[in-house]
């Protein structure tokens, strides 16, 4: 952890002329350290669907490519998009297979939030993505991936949604909880979102 | 013009965001410290974002220059 010498707030225009002097000569000493200090994104990916796993992984690339810690935290919906392509149905009892049915898991099977036209939807917006050259969230999960994005998974949706960590693509950390992002989110330098 | 020799070059023509960032972050990591890159782009979108993230990463834009909607961005690794 860094910590940052700041040159007191002073209010130019009241402020009689040594204390501006003074805030001026600190400001020249400090080393830049508050500039350089590491700054952390916090996303709480609570959405399953196309619209919105996009921007997640958008901003998670973006701040990692940025040089800030990136965390992001997948629940609810929001962890169904990491399970495994290839596994169709997830869970253990009726209730949770059936979850798995009728919101299928895996990043490449994204709905859209509105006007998701039974599937139409995510295949024009794949059209218009391909056409304009927007990357698609699997290509964002891979550039997350790479740049060291790291993905906390909710143990308590793990658990209710019956999914097990065979389920989960590679690369995800361990199961967390509420009080770990909280944490993670009223730290120094930290922007957090809900999405 | 820059009279140093440019390392490697990025081409992020016809990408949209954020991956002429990503892409750049990406090549950045893999140059010597104080090597120019340049960076080749077409999405306006992106002249912002490199001055963002150059402010956020600590590398430095050199040179910046639009010829006929493609962006060349001249970046010096820190």
């Amino acid at each position: 952890m860094t910590t940052e010498t700041q040159a007191p707030a002073v209010d130019a225009v009241e402020a009689p002329e040594e204390q501006l002097t003074a805030a001026v000569a600190a400001a020249a000493e400090s080393d830049g350290s508050a500039v350089t200090a590491q700054r952390q994104l916090v996303i709480i990916n609570w959405s399953g669907e196309y619209d919105k796993v996009q921007p997640t992984l958008i901003m998670a690339s973006v701040a990692a490519a940025s040089g800030y810690k990136a965390k992001v935290f997948m629940t609810f919906w929001g962890l169904l998009p990491f399970v495994k392509d290839e596994k169709r149905i997830t869970g253990d009892n009726w209730m949770q297979k059936m979850l798995s049915f009728m919101q299928r898991p895996g990043i490449d099977h994204l709905k859209l939030s509105k006007m998701n036209f039974m599937g139409m939807g995510p295949w024009m917006i794949g059209k218009l993505s391909k056409e304009y050259n927007v990357a698609s969230p699997k290509e964002l999960l891979e550039a997350c991936e790479l740049m060291g994005v790291e993905f906390m998974p909710c143990q308590m949706t793990m658990d209710m949604f019956g999914l097990k960590r065979e389920d989960m693509i590679d690369g995800l950390g361990e199961p967390v909880g509420a009080a770990t992002v909280l944490e993670l989110m009223t730290e120094e330098h930290t922007g957090s979102l809900f999405i | 013009m820059t009279t140093e020799t440019i390392h490697s070059t990025v081409d992020a023509k016809g990408l949209s965001c954020p991956m002429p960032i990503v892409k750049t972050a990406q090549h950045v990591k893999t140059v010597p410290a104080g090597s120019l890159i340049e960076v080749l782009a077409t999405d306006p979108g992106s002249v912002k974002d490199f001055g963002a993230w150059t402010r956020s990463t600590g590398n430095a834009i050199v040179e910046q220059s639009e010829d006929g909607g493609i962006y060349r961005f001249v970046i010096k690794r820190a």
